[in-house]
């Protein structure tokens, strides 16, 4: 235990955790765990998967019961032997996995079992909705109390958590990676509700994977390491030593990209995707890009920007109104998963238990799932070949298990994830479309995700990744396309790409768009187009690449706003030219015409 | 600092999702609950053995093995369905129409005996792909579509054979017989079909897609698996079933009755979650299966022997039914 701040805010104990432990048959999960929290802090728990994080707020919130060691709230040694008891000692837990009722409001799930009630025992539904609406607005959720649950994305389910843990008016508070699934910006209103929570001397234990986080909001940090605390160290302290700290050894490099000389040839090739949304506007519209065998090519943007939905749409889980999916150059049927399969496609979804997993199912059946058909002989599948390619792909990914008879259900997370990608391995994958890939995932396990990625695009595979995590999209794309509400919003170079510039074009708003915006082409500079011709190097240097003037964005004509705000970010040279390129042609000047005629090259 | 320590670790993490487990003598629980189905049938067959001379013996043991044969038939088709998180509720009516059909065209039209036969089992099979179609295509719930197909397939037998039964071509009838005077055909009839159910589960496609449907139906979808056409597959299995299951029964009845069979599909489906499948999908085994439709004969035969009342016997029968996924809840949680 070392550097304990003297400041820490509030500064009177709320919670001691002293010396516990607990087994479980086989393996101990805690041994000897210390912990304290003050009032008014925000106390980061910090520690890979496994490490024993939840077991210790299982523990907190009346889940498990400690074998020895002793959990002291105010001053008094405490029993927490269930939900209700730790709700009665004010703590509130907030899980990865919400607890929401899909079917019910939003009013009904944050008063769930304790409405309101009228003088005849009838549930008070103005108070209850007036309350709710109190609720949401600290939170800063702009939705109805009476919008039902099953509408809010994943980003506003986290807040309706949060709001529900405000209700109870709890003095501890722990949320279990709550800013996993937000993006920035959500997670920048995630942050300042829990600094007025803190000032309002809420003690609050807060488990988190992104280590950027904890200089931005925490107190002190607890490091655990195998079931033991490892180290009480300063939120101050460096990134290096806490990931030391945490790993128990030095990480090399957090991000080990190793960018491709030259990217090869075409390998997906994406022309003017479009769908139409229910209501308000399209799903998304105008998409083009391509990515290039050995490339890893980055989709940013806020969440609701598209990009799931592209992804889906390229895969074939879901149907698209316009556009073309080419992969080496053969067009792709519309909604048909199959077809993109056998033409070397694979997807990685961001659901990982919902939609990458049988997770009841064997590891085996698991890995072998997306070549059943290919190991199907004569009616029967082979099972022993089966069993020898898992057991091949599960040693190469270093799968951590014990044995491959296991439902994928026990394993964590970082192994879960490398058994959906394993799958796609052993399906003879050539283009891996990655959504989310290390979401709620350990470092260790982060970096063996990204050495892998390595792999694949060394083999000449592609890797196309949607990541909401920014410092792993720049860490590990060689080139970043940015979406902003269901457009393309700009693609950016592995040098150009930087925070401020990928923020910039996935908050770009459409307000500048007119007619012309309907379709949108990256020009040709980028490192995807390079490979050709003298026209590109025309049109590069009339847009210099880090020119932030303005004239060089007036010499292409009519598009102020966007080509305004991409100079601004400057990414002049990769923002969309936002004209259609048949009207292009005829209108253009010659510069732009050569970038076209480039474009029209790939 | 290793990675043994860190997959104990992990596995800590994930048996910790269990509530703690005390309580009840841990030997015994743990030796009831780690057989499951067959430990139940054979404490069944001790029980029945100590109460009753009778139940021990050759003949009535195969006397057994006959009770189960239809409803093992008909459950091994069910198993397909329940495994892909699926339900059919036809399966009784279907046999019974196959069955009248068979008897219709051989006797009632004077077709040659295996057209007839492989009529009634086309008929089998149409009648689960229309469900299969309801429910893959229509996304209906597979219990509304089969409870459809309930109704359709006893309507159509009872249209066809105008209510009464009819006559079942002699040289089908032998399926009902014995060979050599003593090993009841329904008996092999009800093993091969367990092999053949054994087989599809483990190792065709199908059946392995079942498995994943059940399990996961949109990860299954995102691998590849042609959900739709499997489920096609997968209903028309269970026709198939049930019109051999209607072809036995109405075998050792020599008649086709079209109003036999009626409740079975409840008994087929009581036999499949006996032998320990999940009515959520994912998991089930044909040999769990031949148990679970084991267990009830076994019960029923023994309770008859005891002249137990018909009243009695429903009221154990449900209770049987209760207790077996009673237990079978508690090994899944406790092996998580």
């Amino acid at each position: 235990m070392t550097g304990v701040k003297d400041d820490v805010p509030g500064g009177r104990e709320l919670l001691r955790v002293a010396g516990v432990t607990k087994s479980f048959p086989g393996v101990r999960a805690l041994d000897g765990v210390v912990l304290g929290l003050r009032t008014g802090e925000v106390h980061v728990l910090l520690g890979e998967n496994g490490a024993g994080k939840s077991t210790l707020i299982k523990m907190l919130s009346g889940a498990h019961r400690p074998d020895e060691g002793r959990i002291v709230v105010d001053g008094q040694e405490v029993h927490i032997r269930s939900a209700q008891d730790a709700a009665r000692l004010g703590i509130a837990t907030i899980y990865q996995e919400f607890n929401l009722v899909p079917g019910l409001t939003v009013a009904e799930n944050l008063f769930l079992g304790r409405q309101p009630r009228t003088a005849l025992g009838l549930v008070d539904r103005k108070t209850m909705r007036a309350r709710a609406a109190g609720l949401l607005r600290r939170v800063r959720l702009d939705v109805s109390p009476d919008t039902p649950v099953a509408e809010l994305g994943i980003a506003r389910l986290q807040m309706v958590e949060i709001a529900k843990a405000l209700s109870l008016d709890a003095r501890v508070l722990i949320m279990d990676e709550p800013t996993a699934v937000l993006t920035s910006e959500e997670v920048e209103t995630l942050f300042e509700i829990v600094r007025e929570l803190r000032a309002s001397g809420v003690g609050i234990i807060f488990i988190t994977h992104h280590l950027e986080e904890i200089g931005a909001l925490g107190d002190r940090v607890t490091v655990l390491r195998d079931g033991r605390s490892v180290a009480e160290v300063p939120a101050t302290t460096d990134e290096d030593e806490l990931i030391r700290l945490m790993v128990g050894r030095d990480i090399a490099e957090q991000y080990p990209r190793r960018r491709p000389d030259a990217p090869g040839a075409p390998l997906l090739r994406v022309r003017g995707l479009t769908r139409k949304g229910a209501k308000a506007g399209p799903v998304f519209e105008g998409i083009d890009f391509e990515v290039r065998a050995g490339e890893v090519v980055g989709l940013a943007g806020l969440v609701g920007a598209g990009r799931t939905e592209v992804a889906r749409a390229i895969f074939g889980v879901d149907r698209y109104d316009a556009g073309t999916v080419e992969i080496d150059g053969v067009q792709l049927a519309r909604g048909d998963v199959r077809a993109a399969m056998r033409a070397g496609l694979g997807l990685v979804p961001e659901d990982r238990k919902g939609q990458g997993l049988v997770l009841d199912a064997s590891l085996q059946d698991n890995l072998t799932l997306a070549r059943l058909d290919r190991d199907t002989r004569g009616g029967l599948v082979d099972r022993r070949g089966q069993r020898r390619e898992a057991a091949a792909v599960a040693g190469r990914l270093k799968v951590r298990m014990s044995g491959l008879g296991q439902p994928a259900r026990t394993l964590s997370g970082g192994n879960q994830q490398k058994i959906v990608i394993g799958k796609w391995l052993l399906a003879e994958t050539r283009l891996l479309i990655l959504d989310e890939p290390t979401r709620g995932i350990d470092v260790g396990a982060k970096v063996e995700i990204y050495r892998l990625v390595n792999e694949l695009t060394a083999a000449g595979c592609a890797v196309l990744m949607i990541s909401s995590d920014l410092p792993e999209v720049l860490g590990m794309s060689d080139r970043v396309l940015v979406m902003a509400q269901g457009r393309l919003a700009g693609e950016l170079t592995a040098e150009e790409a930087t925070q401020d510039a990928v923020m910039e074009l996935a908050l770009q708003s459409q307000d500048g768009v007119s007619s012309e915006g309907t379709s949108s082409d990256g020009t040709p500079q980028s490192s995807a187009a390079q490979s050709s011709t003298a026209q590109s190097s025309t049109a590069q240097s009339s847009t210099t690449k880090n020119s932030p003037s303005k004239g060089s964005a007036s010499t292409r004509a009519t598009r102020a706003t966007r080509a305004t705000r991409a100079t601004r970010a400057k990414s002049a040279k990769s923002a969309k030219s936002a004209k259609s390129a048949k009207s292009a042609k005829s209108t253009k000047n010659t510069d732009d015409q050569s970038a076209m005629e480039g474009s029209d090259v790939r | 600092m290793s990675a043994e320590v860190k997959t104990a670790a992990a596995t800590g993490e994930a048996v910790g999702r269990a509530p703690d487990r005390d309580g009840l003598g841990p030997w015994f629980s743990r030796a009831v609950l780690r057989n499951g189905p067959l430990g139940g049938l054979i404490a069944l067959v001790v029980v029945m053995a100590v109460l009753s001379k009778d139940f021990l013996n050759g003949q009535n043991l195969l006397n057994v093995g006959v009770q189960a044969s239809v409803t093992a038939i008909l459950a091994f088709g069910v198993t397909f369905v329940i495994v892909s998180a699926g339900i059919d509720l036809s399966v009784g009516s279907v046999a019974a129409l196959s069955a009248t059909v068979v008897a219709w065209a051989a006797t009632g039209e004077g077709l040659p005996v295996w057209t007839a036969v492989l009529l009634g089992l086309a008929v089998g099979v149409a009648a689960g792909l229309i469900s299969g179609a309801l429910v893959a295509y229509g996304r209906l719930p597979a219990f509304i579509a089969t409870l459809a197909m309930l109704s359709i397939g006893r309507g159509l037998a009872l249209v066809l054979s105008g209510g009464s039964p009819i006559a079942f071509p002699g040289s089908v009838s032998t399926l009902g017989d014995t060979l050599g005077g003593w090993l009841p055909v329904p008996v092999l009839v009800m093993i091969a079909m367990g092999l053949a159910a054994a087989l599809i589960l483990a190792r065709t496609y199908t059946g392995r897609a079942m498995f994943a449907i059940g399990g996961n139906e949109e990860a299954a979808r995102l691998s590849g698996i042609d959900v739709k056409r499997r489920k096609l597959v997968i209903y028309a299995l269970s026709g198939l079933f049930a019109a051999v299951a209607g072809i036995v029964l109405a075998a050792r009845l020599t008649s086709a009755q079209p109003q036999a069979a009626v409740g079975y599909e409840l008994d087929a489906i009581a036999a499949v979650v006996i032998g320990g499948a999940s009515l959520s999908g994912g998991s089930g085994k044909a040999s769990g299966t031949l148990i679970g439709a084991l267990i009830l004969a076994v019960l029923r035969n023994g309770l008859n022997l005891l002249s137990v009342s018909a009243f009695w016997q429903q009221v154990a029968i449900g209770l049987v039914i209760a207790l077996a996924v009673l237990l079978d809840t508690l090994r899944r949680r406790s092996a998580r």
